[in-house]
């Protein structure tokens, strides 16, 4: 897989068009369905574009998979879902922008979870992806196209976005690096929403320094983002190959019931490994983790139920034959929903209404607030915390989607870091058999700088990162 | 779920009992407010000025509802509410935010409206009003912020349009709503209430109420006990002041006949001045609110000693001052500071000239002018009022000529000097009145007689010959004095 | 636990039609996520505070100025995702 340098290099001695034409002859005869949309015409003009009048952009000429829940003016945005049959932005996310600006070209919009509801890619309305390393088993979710996107070389770097673990589980499955930010580093203008409180856009690509090079470009302040947070940091300048002094946090609850043995082993090599180059480890406890999963699907589904009310069929997306007005919102839905997403607004619009609000909604932001004092404390002993992404490598398409709580439960080790709102990165550590396994290093709010440098130390130590499936 | 929002009323006097109310009416009215001197809405940058201008032609991805679009608070808008609390006598809270309040309607792009609910901006305030039987205050529960939603234009009416046009320009408008306790005791006393909250508005220049829409109200009525029906679509003062005469008589009727007035909704038709019910399956309202994720909570109490510094002189208080430093009664202050215009006008003419002159004839003359011809005080110029104050003072024309020069500035236009001029209304005097006079003695004998027999009213037939021989333009006292002194 | 009224409650607030089959479909697993959502129970919150936004920001504002911070669209654009129009408006059904 090449490199941004690599592509860098190619376009200066070649040309952009070029590159962009081949991974799009890629994606078109690939079978992974990683893409909704493919934007062949406006990607090689706009490739053609660089190619004449030249840019100084720090990804000039180098294409880009966006996932489909992104805005994209002119381009089609569906999240995967009928609702947003024909769907076309008037106007770009405001990470589109940072990356027309920074010279950028977009390929197309990936395949994922329909409106990110799902840890499988197996919800979309336009069929379910497939991964790379085994084309019968899932490349994770929600943001699945993006990662077999780029594990598959139909990208060099993508977006997804994490709303409790959607980059991280996709890149574990799939083998590649992908960065949950800091909530807040990242502008959600643009961004379509399903649980508002807990998501981020974030970066993939093949190694760490891309993805910080993406996320160099994505991140920082925006206006219209009243949760943005103003922070000038270069990531890219913290990345070093040193992590001596650095203490790392283990927490035994994320290497609970469930947790493959394979996982485990790959997730304590690398911890292994990181101290033999100067890093120190120590267990740490984080005793409300069990409750975590639950809190994030409370509150998740609670924010859905009202995100999702928009969809009406009056301004934009499908709209079913004309009955009363109140009727006809409930067959544009009852149309254009699929099941998964129907039982989370039912289940959020629950645990929101009256007699239940306290139950559930309320109580599960108050766990909220313990599992983020679990981080805090935790935090005033370690830089870093290391766990699984994912308690398994990929599992089998259609193996879990038939019972949503089992697949609710793959999640437990990424949920708590977007209720604690901490940066976290997912990076290649082992494989199991053929099915690469993926560590999470989870830091401070704003800290992205250690969890970069960390994973990046591992990368440049390591070699589970230049490892292709077959065939790609 | 919730709790009912905090309903924490300062003391305040009902009046006295002078006032009869045998049907216990209680009324409370929510009136909506647009923000419409912001230069643009709540959450978006687009203008508030689309009056004019095509439909969904002044709309971005936030008003709209876009997918991925997000709210930011307009800054101003925050500041226009807190004038509005402290205006209103309110608390300005430590803490406030925004919640979703999730129902749905076409107007409504995202299928919730961005409102307050828990720790509204300002609460617990009152306006004193002008009641059934003296002044007494009416309590001001909250005034929140929240978001317009957009228009609904349908063919015909509502119930019976085949489709329904949606223009969002009104979408993300800033609204006030300001909740009132049930203090209200009659419908004259609810037009009252929002004449005052109106005039208070427009004092504070946070709202233009001549713009459509300006001012919506939903009126909450019980009598006698029973429960309350709640009116909504009500959108002029004196709409509301008709739906709750109309809602009492039907809520009167329903007892008579043994019903129960049942707690609800309904719909009052401007058109036939009638209240109807609306109750059906999405009257089962569940709004299931809940904090705004997109927003972060404000701390702005801070905020409010600057801008109380900064307030006008609101109605109340610019009354007594015209009492105090004109000398004029305490009803023509009234008068002059019931709009904001009208107590500029006012005291712009009380500048340069005898304020208590400029009183009588602005509240007695020319409001009653102004109102008979449905005209505002911008169809009177300030300069004109002058001059015919001016004219009166060095005696040129007579009361009477100065009513005339009014009205024919309003009605055909001009200057006061022109009309003179053209009608010849300068007041006659010296010789003209004397040969009046003699005029009037002679061809009177009856009452010249009847007036030296003691007859004093008999004076009154000749000052109205004297004044018909000199077309109304003597001075009536002095042609009286004239006439005395002839007679001896 | 839901029953199929619950469930056609949560319906009608979701603006979701349901067939029969999908109301037979759906209420088990429902049903087994709210069980699993029961665990908080066991959490014991006395005094803990909600969390509603991970970061303690407040006061965010932007000044009132036209097209700050995002600019508005024409009405070709507003109207350009529209199923239905008409006459520069958004059509939709009949209220009644």
């Amino acid at each position: 897989m090449a490199s941004i340098n690599e592509l860098r290099e190619r376009i200066h001695s070649g040309s952009s068009e070029e590159i962009v034409a081949e991974y799009l002859e890629k994606i078109e005869s690939s079978r992974l369905n990683a893409f909704i949309t493919i934007a062949r015409e406006s990607a090689l003009s706009r490739a053609r574009e660089i190619d004449s009048n030249g840019h100084d952009g720090a990804l000039a000429g180098i294409p880009v998979a966006i996932k489909d829940n992104i805005s994209t003016a002119g381009l089609l945005t569906t999240c995967a879902s009928k609702i947003l049959a024909g769907y076309i932005p008037p106007y770009d996310a405001h990470v589109i922008e940072r990356l027309k600006d920074a010279g950028a070209v977009i390929i197309g919009k990936t395949n994922m979870d329909e409106f990110a509801m799902g840890t499988s890619t197996e919800t979309s309305f336009y069929g379910a992806t497939r991964n790379p390393w085994d084309l019968e088993r899932v490349p994770g979710g929600s943001s699945g196209g993006s990662a077999a996107a780029v594990a598959g070389g139909e990208a060099p770097l993508s977006l997804g976005s994490d709303t409790g673990g959607s980059v991280r589980c996709p890149a574990s499955f799939c083998g590649v690096v992908g960065l949950k930010p800091t909530y807040g580093v990242i502008s959600r203008y643009g961004l379509i929403s399903y649980a508002n409180s807990l998501e981020q856009i974030g970066p993939f690509a093949a190694n760490v320094r891309d993805v910080t090079a993406l996320f160099d470009v994505i991140a920082g302040y925006d206006a219209r983002d009243s949760t943005s947070v103003k922070k000038d940091v270069n990531y890219s300048s913290a990345l070093k190959n040193d992590v001596r002094g650095l203490k790392i946090g283990v927490p035994g609850e994320y290497f609970g019931e469930g947790t493959d043995e394979t996982v485990e082993k790959a997730v304590w090599d690398a911890i292994h490994t990181l101290e033999d180059l100067g890093a120190s480890w120590k267990e740490v406890a984080m005793p409300h983790t069990k409750y975590a999963l639950a809190a994030y699907y409370i509150i998740a589904m609670s924010e859905a139920s009202s995100n999702l009310a928009r969809f009406d069929g009056m301004r934009y997306g499908l709209r079913t034959e004309d009955s009363d007005w109140h009727t006809t919102f409930s067959q544009v839905r009852a149309a254009g929903f699929g099941d998964e997403v129907k039982r989370r607004i039912l289940l959020g619009t629950y645990a929101l209404s009256a007699g239940y609000h306290d139950k559930y909604y309320l109580k599960a932001l108050k766990v909220r607030t313990l599992i983020k004092q679990d981080f805090e404390r935790a935090f005033k002993d370690v830089d870093v915390l290391i766990t699984p992404t994912m308690p398994y490598p990929a599992f089998r398409l259609g193996e879990k989607i038939g019972d949503p709580l089992s697949l609710y439960l793959a999640d437990v080790d990424t949920v708590p870091i977007n209720l604690a709102g901490v940066p976290s990165v997912s990076v290649p550590c082992g494989f199991s058999e053929r099915l690469p396994i993926g560590m999470q290093i989870i830091g401070k709010h704003f800290d992205e700088a250690t969890i970069l440098r960390t994973a990046y130390t591992f990368e440049e130590n390591t070699d589970f990162h230049t490892r292709q499936p077959e065939g790609f | 779920m919730f709790d009912e929002p905090n309903k924490n009323n300062p003391p305040f006097s009902k009046g006295s009992s002078k006032y009869e109310n045998p049907d216990s009416v209680m009324i409370g009215l929510e009136v909506h407010v647009q923000l419409n001197k912001l230069k643009t809405k709540v959450f978006c940058g687009c203008t508030t000025d689309y009056h004019n201008d095509p439909p969904n032609s002044h709309v971005c991805p936030v008003c709209l509802g876009l997918p991925g679009a997000l709210p930011v608070i307009n800054k101003r808008a925050v500041e226009a509410a807190i004038k509005v609390g402290l205006a209103l006598n309110c608390k300005i809270e430590e803490h406030t935010q925004f919640y979703r309040k999730n129902y749905y309607y076409p107007d409504l792009p995202k299928g919730f409206q961005i409102t307050q609910y828990d720790f509204p901006i300002s609460s617990g305030g009152y306006i004193t009003i002008e009641g059934e039987d003296g002044e007494h205050r009416v309590g001001i529960t909250r005034a929140h912020m929240e978001e317009d939603p957009g228009r609904l234009v349908h063919e015909g009416t509502i119930d019976k349009s085949k489709y329904t046009l949606i223009d969002y320009n009104r979408s993300g408008m800033a609204l006030l709503e300001v909740v009132s306790e049930p203090d209200l005791r009659s419908p004259k006393e609810a037009r009252r209430y929002l004449d005052k909250l109106r005039n208070i508005l427009e004092y504070l220049d946070v709202f233009d109420g001549n713009l459509e829409g300006a001012l919506r109200v939903d009126a909450n009525i019980s009598i006698m006990g029973g429960q309350r029906a709640e009116i909504k679509n009500i959108s002029s003062h004196k709409g509301a002041e008709r739906a709750l005469l109309y809602e009492i008589v039907r809520q009167k009727n329903v007892l008579r006949r043994g019903g129960i007035v049942v707690l609800e909704t309904r719909h009052f038709d401007e058109a036939r001045e009638i209240t109807m019910s609306m109750r059906s399956k999405e009257e089962a309202h569940d709004y299931r609110y809940f904090p705004e994720p997109d927003l972060v909570p404000l701390k702005i109490s801070g905020w409010a000693p600057a801008i109380k510094e900064t307030l006008p002189e609101l109605p109340d208080a610019r009354r007594m001052r015209f009492v105090e430093q004109y000398g004029i009664t305490d009803d023509h202050a009234k008068a002059l500071t019931s709009e904001l215009k009208l107590a500029i006008f006012y005291e712009d003419v009380a500048k340069k000239a005898d304020p208590k002159t400029a009183a009588v004839w602005i509240c007695d003359v020319l409001k009653g002018e102004l109102n008979y011809r449905v005209l505002t005080i911008d169809s009177f110029r300030k300069e004109h009022m002058l001059s015919v104050i001016g004219l009166l003072a060095s005696k040129k024309i007579t009361e009477d000529g100065a009513v005339d020069i009014i009205r024919t500035l309003l009605d055909k236009g001009g200057s006061p000097d022109e009309i003179v001029a053209e009608k010849g209304l300068l007041k006659v005097e010296g010789d003209i009145v004397s040969t009046a006079v003699d005029e009037a003695i002679k061809e009177n004998p009856q009452a010249v007689a009847d007036y030296r027999a003691g007859k004093e009213k008999a004076l009154n037939s000749l000052v109205g010959a004297v004044m018909k021989k000199t077309k109304g333009r003597a001075d009536a006292r002095a042609a009286r004095e004239v006439l005395m002194g002839k007679l001896g | 636990m839901i029953a199929k009224k619950d469930l056609e409650h949560m319906a009608w607030l979701s603006r979701l039609e349901l067939s029969d089959n999908d109301k037979e479909k759906y209420t088990p697993k429902l049903n087994s996520v709210l069980d699993y959502f029961g665990e908080l129970d066991r959490v014991d919150t006395e005094g803990v505070e909600p969390t509603y936004h991970v970061l303690a920001l407040s006061n965010v504002f932007r000044e009132d100025e036209v097209n700050m911070p995002g600019k508005s669209l024409t009405q070709d654009e507003a109207l350009s995702n529209a199923p239905k129009k008409q006459d520069g408006f958004f059509k939709a059904p009949r209220m009644m």
